[in-house]
């Protein structure tokens, strides 16, 4: 027997069921400096990304369910090649790219029974911080341009008040990546106590605004470490604009200098999180975070890792094939 | 824009489809027109299109050190008419890998241009690269879906060479894979050359060329190649000292391709120029 529901309930009831869902993976945050544009997500697999290159100047972010992502992902990369290739590569611009998702996804909540439970984001560098792009798309397929900064996934309301205050666009890569690293920990401790998030933890990648042709890049392995230790060490200075470090994250060093596990373990809606992390030094140190060239490791032969000399292309790499399956 | 949209706005199922990380199929359901080697060609006819469109001529690559180089001239030739003097036929395909093309030039840079798609394409979907021999064969099929506008006059052959990052030492990291228009693919050991200028050019590397040339070395090898071929062939180009037009020399490495600049190219054709006067041959 039918029962009557009238459209605001419908409605009301697939924007909670979204929006639960969203809120048990954790947070992604992109952000624009001096450089480019930085994305950092929390994400303990080094396989499964949530970050990823769409087209040369374009990135992709999302959080939420994997397989809905990931699908929108390669919808999207398909969908920058296609035009591309029948136009110039210039052609491609992020505002075709972020239409394309939010027609998607809105016809998928309206349409559909069950909507995404995702939200992305679509960043494009552009030559100067005040002319990138990055749009924001919740799972209704609503679309912001967001100036600077975007905080996405279940905690993003608290941690996007400090963000946006704490951003400036002339900021350095090493301090772009401190407030975001921050900003992931101020939320999912102990009793409310930020945590301290360690380079296995993190999936960081950079749209370079210098480089020419594809500019996205994954800063992996000790160029990660590396950073994140200098960004460690600039917190010691006083050299440090002091606004840098909000008063509630001062001691964003002290509870122990050991990563603490999130305090909300991955849920099964949050596939992406859910695998073991590798050591982070596990991998050849390929990466130079300010090199224009891929960095070359040594050619296969000279070291065991010798097939991971992969991982040092300018372009995005991963060890292993994503699994569709998430 | 090809493809189109569904009427609610969302994308075609084609672009949600799980499971295919290669272009060209993706092409194939959503813009099968805009494909290389789809286009119907009058039945049963032989076109003689060798003095109606622009063909690219010869192409050398050889094996060096520390990875491949591949050279080029710049001459492309319609019938006995020089069509462009400075076309450019040596590219690369990815970060790792270079194509040169010879034959009709116009479908050449089709192919080559779906080709880099193509590549960079699976490597964003899948988020790892096609293994050397995979981006070679993946080639070859491209081949052979042109054979149709090949019989027909239409034919285009590619040389392909890169650096493989699966191989056990930097010396035997280059190769080089040779294609026919039925889309065979032949892996050529030290050196090859394909097009018009092709057999002068390969007997000359076959005098010059040893293993373990340096880069610097093998793309001075390259350019008498391509001397050599363009004493020999009238579709070949030789070096421009007047318009300052050079071969195109591209090298892999593992740290990626390189287009040696023109000033380094002009180094080394003026120094051959200038060892040819002594001895010109005859």
């Amino acid at each position: 027997m039918q029962f009557y529901a009238s459209p605001e309930q419908i409605m009301r009831d697939r924007s909670e069921y979204a929006r639960k869902g969203i809120a048990r993976g954790r947070s992604a945050i992109v952000l624009s400096y001096e450089g480019g544009v930085l994305f950092v997500a929390e994400n303990l697999s080094t396989a499964l990304h949530k970050v990823s290159e769409i087209y040369d100047r374009i990135g992709f972010a999302a959080v939420g369910r994997y397989p809905e992502f990931e699908n929108l992902r390669s919808a999207g990369v398909r969908l920058a090649d296609l035009h591309g290739y029948s136009y110039d590569r210039r052609d491609v611009n992020g505002r075709q790219i972020a239409s394309a998702y939010a027609r998607t996804l809105g016809a998928i909540f309206t349409d559909q029974s069950k909507p995404f439970e995702v939200e992305i984001c679509v960043a494009e560098v552009g030559p100067t911080p005040d002319a990138d792009q990055l749009y924001r798309i919740t799972y209704d397929g609503s679309v912001q341009e967001e100036p600077g900064v975007v905080a996405m996934g279940g905690q993003a309301e608290s941690i996007s008040g400090g963000l946006r205050t704490n951003h400036h666009n002339d900021m350095t890569l090493a301090q772009g990546l401190k407030l975001a690293v921050d900003a992931l920990g101020s939320v999912g401790g102990e009793n409310g106590k930020p945590r301290k998030l360690a380079a296995n933890q993190l999936e960081v990648a950079v749209l370079d605004r210098q480089r020419a042709g594809r500019t996205f890049r994954r800063l992996v392995g000790l160029a990660l470490s590396n950073l994140l230790e200098t960004t460690e060490a600039a917190t010691d200075k006083p050299a440090e604009p002091a606004s840098e470090t909000p008063p509630d994250r001062k001691d964003a060093s002290s509870p122990g200098d050991q990563p603490q596990p999130p305090s909300a373990p991955g849920t099964p809606a949050d596939n992406a999180s859910g695998k073991q992390p590798a050591p982070a030094d596990e991998k050849p140190a390929g990466d130079k975070p300010a090199g224009d060239k891929p960095a070359g490791d040594k050619p296969a032969g000279d070291s065991a890792a010798g097939s991971k000399a992969a991982d040092d292309t300018p372009t995005e790499k991963a060890d292993e094939t994503p699994d569709d399956e998430g | 824009m090809p493809g189109g949209l569904e009427f609610s706005g969302r994308l075609p199922g084609a672009f949600h489809a799980a499971g295919s990380s290669s272009f060209t199929e993706f092409l194939t359901q959503v813009a099968p027109e805009l494909l290389p080697g789809r286009r119907p060609l009058p039945a049963g006819v032989a076109l003689d299109v060798a003095g109606q469109l622009p063909h690219a001529t010869t192409i050398v690559a050889l094996a060096c050190a520390d990875g491949v180089l591949m050279g080029g001239d710049r001459r492309a030739t319609m019938g006995n008419m020089i069509a462009q003097r400075d076309i450019e036929k040596v590219f690369a395909a990815d970060a790792y890998t270079l194509v040169g093309i010879a034959g009709t030039a116009g479908v050449g840079l089709e192919l080559m241009r779906l080709f880099q798609v193509e590549l960079e394409h699976y490597e964003k979907i899948e988020g790892t690269m096609l293994s050397l021999d995979g981006k070679a064969n993946r080639l070859a099929t491209m081949i052979r879906n042109n054979l149709g506008a090949a019989l027909q006059g239409l034919a285009v052959i590619p040389l392909f060479a890169g650096f493989d990052l699966d191989a056990r030492s930097a010396a035997a990291a280059g190769r080089i894979f040779s294609f026919d228009v039925a889309g065979g693919v032949y892996e050529e050991h030290g050196y090859d050359s394909i097009g018009s200028g092709s057999l002068f050019a390969k007997s000359s590397m076959k005098k010059r060329f040893r293993p373990g040339l340096t880069s610097d070395e093998a793309a001075r090898v390259a350019i008498e190649a391509l001397y050599d071929a363009a004493d020999d062939d009238t579709a070949t180009g030789g070096p421009d000292l007047i318009r300052k037009i050079y071969p195109v020399i591209m090298v892999a490495t593992a740290e990626g391709t390189r287009r040696y600049t023109d000033d380094e190219t002009e180094a080394l054709a003026e120094s051959i120029i200038a060892e040819r006067r002594e001895n010109p041959g005859s």
